[in-house]
């Protein structure tokens, strides 16, 4: 039995795939934008739409993919996603994280993560989980039997109605961000001066590296 | 203790240890373009912070731009969306005094393409750029990494990335390419060996006689396609080759300092017996020209090869993505477009490589359209020094302005639905060159040579 706090509960939804990309997460079209909000109703646009989209369209108008599973009315209020392996391959945008969020992701559970998504969850507080393809199976089958899943990120421990269904590595500092968004440049900027110590150095063993403004224009 | 030279650069930059346990890694060099910033210089503003050091960035627009109407300038972007992105960033870079090959420059271009041509990107350096194949930069001995926005910020506040060291592995390609074969077919054949998460959590140093004797451009597909393999950082160790095509560049130092810099750079090879948790080898002269079928690089195979029984859910979900038939011939796949550009193949060698082919021959009536995209501004000058912009005209190809163009069709240049397209970019994942468009990715020789037949060729039987 569980007695701690859980870090969020919520309805999974199966996206039962390997290699899902951020080009599918989010298509280039809505990379457009120049603010971070927004992306939530274009997140899987090319798999959750019938048609082709573009950005500013009104989306209720839109014909939905009944196939896709996002659009499925069991799976409509998922807020944890479950997935398979080398989850958020491709490019870096960072606006797949931000439309994971804005659809109202806020953990996201697969066999293994590409690096740069991997990093990018962290700096928008997604908890991105990495769970052996036994236990993604079994978290697969409960997820389509609507079971309610909870996650306690203090214990790393994964639980449904109850009972322990995984547990999980997390490194500690990044728990400790998600937990309590902390301010990761601010955290940097109290290392300025061995940072400019550096510099110092790697200008004088090194001078060309900081040539550049002398041929601008 | 010998080191891998992956390891060398990151003691290079090695600034600190965090009480989180991770490292600030200081960086030389900050690559900038239009779709990835903008949140960060917003960010920054927020929290009213300043870009630690100014000289260390350098942008240019790339991603949006249109590769027609280009003496229009900003006006010539018809999309007000991206016409405010790339403003934005021009507003971004005047704000803080950035150095910025703006739309109108005639150094604009592909950022990884532009980066290595000026001397911007020098071996020893870190570089890192809001944008994956960042890797590409690898190819001449700089730690080159691709980051996310916040981590765009980051950089931009601290000069510093926060990361951990990643492992070794060594790629080993031996003995000798055939002809006709090409960098852009051994980073695809090394995807096809070792998959797309092969290289995840690895910085992969490729090595050995073929890419000893391959050009810096050459070295620079197998590089970008890093990522491709999941792997963050592509290397390739210093030698002359990097010497040569570095010297006199714009930003390069010159006088004693290219005399202490070469001296210095010469360190940059992974020491004998240098450890590596990880090395394969492939036979050069084994290596085919590879054709994607899937959508998923890793999805590769032989031009003599036949599509793949559908053997799990990503194949089967692929092929009819590709609307293509298990045991049916590469060679057999119709092609309706041709695109040769992008960040993996639009440097000279590329275009000379590919109108070697093409003159004197027309591209087949079959294929509606067939585009060349030289990488920057620099590379279509260059290009139309040699007279390859007419042989590509001859022979019925649309000659464009610099830019990412159908790589990921930001811009107007776009695939069809259920179009077919022969791409010497980097990526066939669904609807990445446009809505339903099917992208096989293939290098230049193989681009032209089928481009001329309407179907996949051997390039080998067209030299
Ligand atoms: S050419 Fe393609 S892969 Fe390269 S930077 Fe542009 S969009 Fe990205």
């Amino acid at each position: 039995m569980k007695n701690t706090i859980t870090f969020h509960t919520g309805q999974a939804v199966p996206l039962d795939r390997d290699n899902v990309d951020t080009d599918q997460i989010i298509p280039k079209q809505f990379l457009k934008s120049i603010k971070k909000s927004g992306f939530g109703e274009n997140l899987f646009d090319a798999w959750r739409y019938e048609d082709e989209g573009f950005p500013g369209q009104d989306v209720s108008k839109r014909k939905l993919s009944e196939n896709f599973i996002l659009n499925q009315s069991r799976f409509l209020d998922s807020d944890i996603l479950i997935s398979k392996k080398n989850f958020g391959c491709g490019s870096s945008r960072e606006h797949a994280v931000w439309s994971l969020m804005d659809y109202g992701f806020r953990v996201v559970i697969a066999e293994s993560f590409a690096d740069i998504f991997y990093n990018n969850c962290f700096n928008n507080g997604l908890l991105p989980i990495v769970l052996s393809s036994n236990e993604i199976d079994k978290l697969l089958a409960l997820s389509h039997e609507r079971k309610i899943i909870e996650i306690d990120l203090e214990n790393q421990v994964i639980f449904s109605e109850d009972s322990q269904v995984a547990q999980f590595e997390i490194d500690p500092f990044r728990k400790k961000c998600i937990l309590e968004g902390l301010d990761e440049i601010g955290l940097s900027l109290t290392h300025s001066e061995q940072i400019k110590e550096f510099e110092k150095k790697r200008a004088l063993d090194s001078p060309w590296i900081f040539i550049n403004e002398k041929k601008n224009g | 203790m010998p080191n891998t030279l992956y390891d060398k650069l990151w003691n290079l930059h090695e600034v600190d240890l965090r009480a989180d346990g991770t490292y600030l890694l200081y960086i030389d060099r900050h690559l900038i373009h239009e779709v990835t910033s903008p949140q960060a210089f917003e960010g920054l503003k927020l929290a009213g912070r300043k870009p630690w050091r100014i000289s260390a960035n350098i942008a240019t627009p790339d991603h949006n731009v249109p590769t027609t109407n280009r003496s229009k300038g900003l006006e010539g972007i018809d999309d007000e969306v991206s016409k405010l992105q790339v403003i934005t960033l021009d507003d971004n870079c005047k704000e803080h005094e950035i150095l910025q090959f703006d739309i109108n420059d005639h150094r604009q271009g592909i950022v990884h393409v532009v980066g290595p041509e000026q001397g911007l990107t020098l071996p020893g350096m870190t570089i890192v750029c809001g944008d994956s194949h960042t890797s590409t930069h690898g190819a001449l001995a700089t730690l080159s990494m691709g980051i996310g926005t916040s981590e765009v910020e980051h950089v931009l506040a601290t000069q510093c990335l926060k990361t951990s060291k990643l492992k070794n592995m060594r790629v080993v390609i031996s003995g000798e390419l055939q002809k006709g074969v090409t960098a852009k077919d051994v980073t695809l054949a090394v995807i096809g060996k070792i998959g797309t998460a092969g290289g995840t959590g690895y910085a992969i140093e490729y090595a050995g006689s073929v890419i000893e004797n391959m050009s810096i451009e050459g070295r620079m597909t197998v590089c970008n396609m890093a990522i491709e393999a999941g792997a963050r950082a592509g290397l390739v160790a210093y030698d002359l080759t990097t010497e040569k095509y570095i010297e006199n560049r714009p930003f390069a130092p010159s006088g004693d300092q290219w005399i202490q810099a070469t001296k210095q750079w010469s360190q940059l090879v992974s020491d004998d017996n240098a450890f590596f948790d990880h090395e394969i080898t492939i036979d050069g002269s084994s290596i085919a020209p590879q054709v994607t079928w899937g959508t998923s690089p890793e999805m590769v195979s032989d031009i003599d090869g036949l599509i793949p029984e559908s053997t799990s859910d990503s194949i089967k979900h692929a092929l009819e993505y590709m609307n293509l038939e298990s045991g049916k011939k590469i060679k057999d796949i119709q092609l309706d477009q041709v695109f040769i550009g992008s960040c993996t193949n639009s440097r000279i060698e590329d275009l000379r490589e590919a109108a070697k082919i093409l003159e004197g021959k027309k591209v087949s009536d079959s294929i509606k359209r067939a585009i060349v995209v030289p990488g920057s501004g620099l590379v279509s000058d260059q290009a139309i020094r040699e007279g390859l912009d007419k042989i590509f005209i001859e022979s019925g190809f649309e000659w464009r302005a610099p830019g990412c163009s159908m790589c990921l069709a930001m811009n107007p240049d776009q695939l069809g639905d259920g179009e077919h397209c022969a791409s010497t970019s980097n990526r066939n994942f669904e609807g990445r060159q446009g809505y339903g468009g099917r992208t096989h990715l293939v290098s230049p020789a193989t681009a032209a040579a089928s481009s001329i037949e309407g179907s996949f060729v051997d390039v080998r039987e067209y030299l």
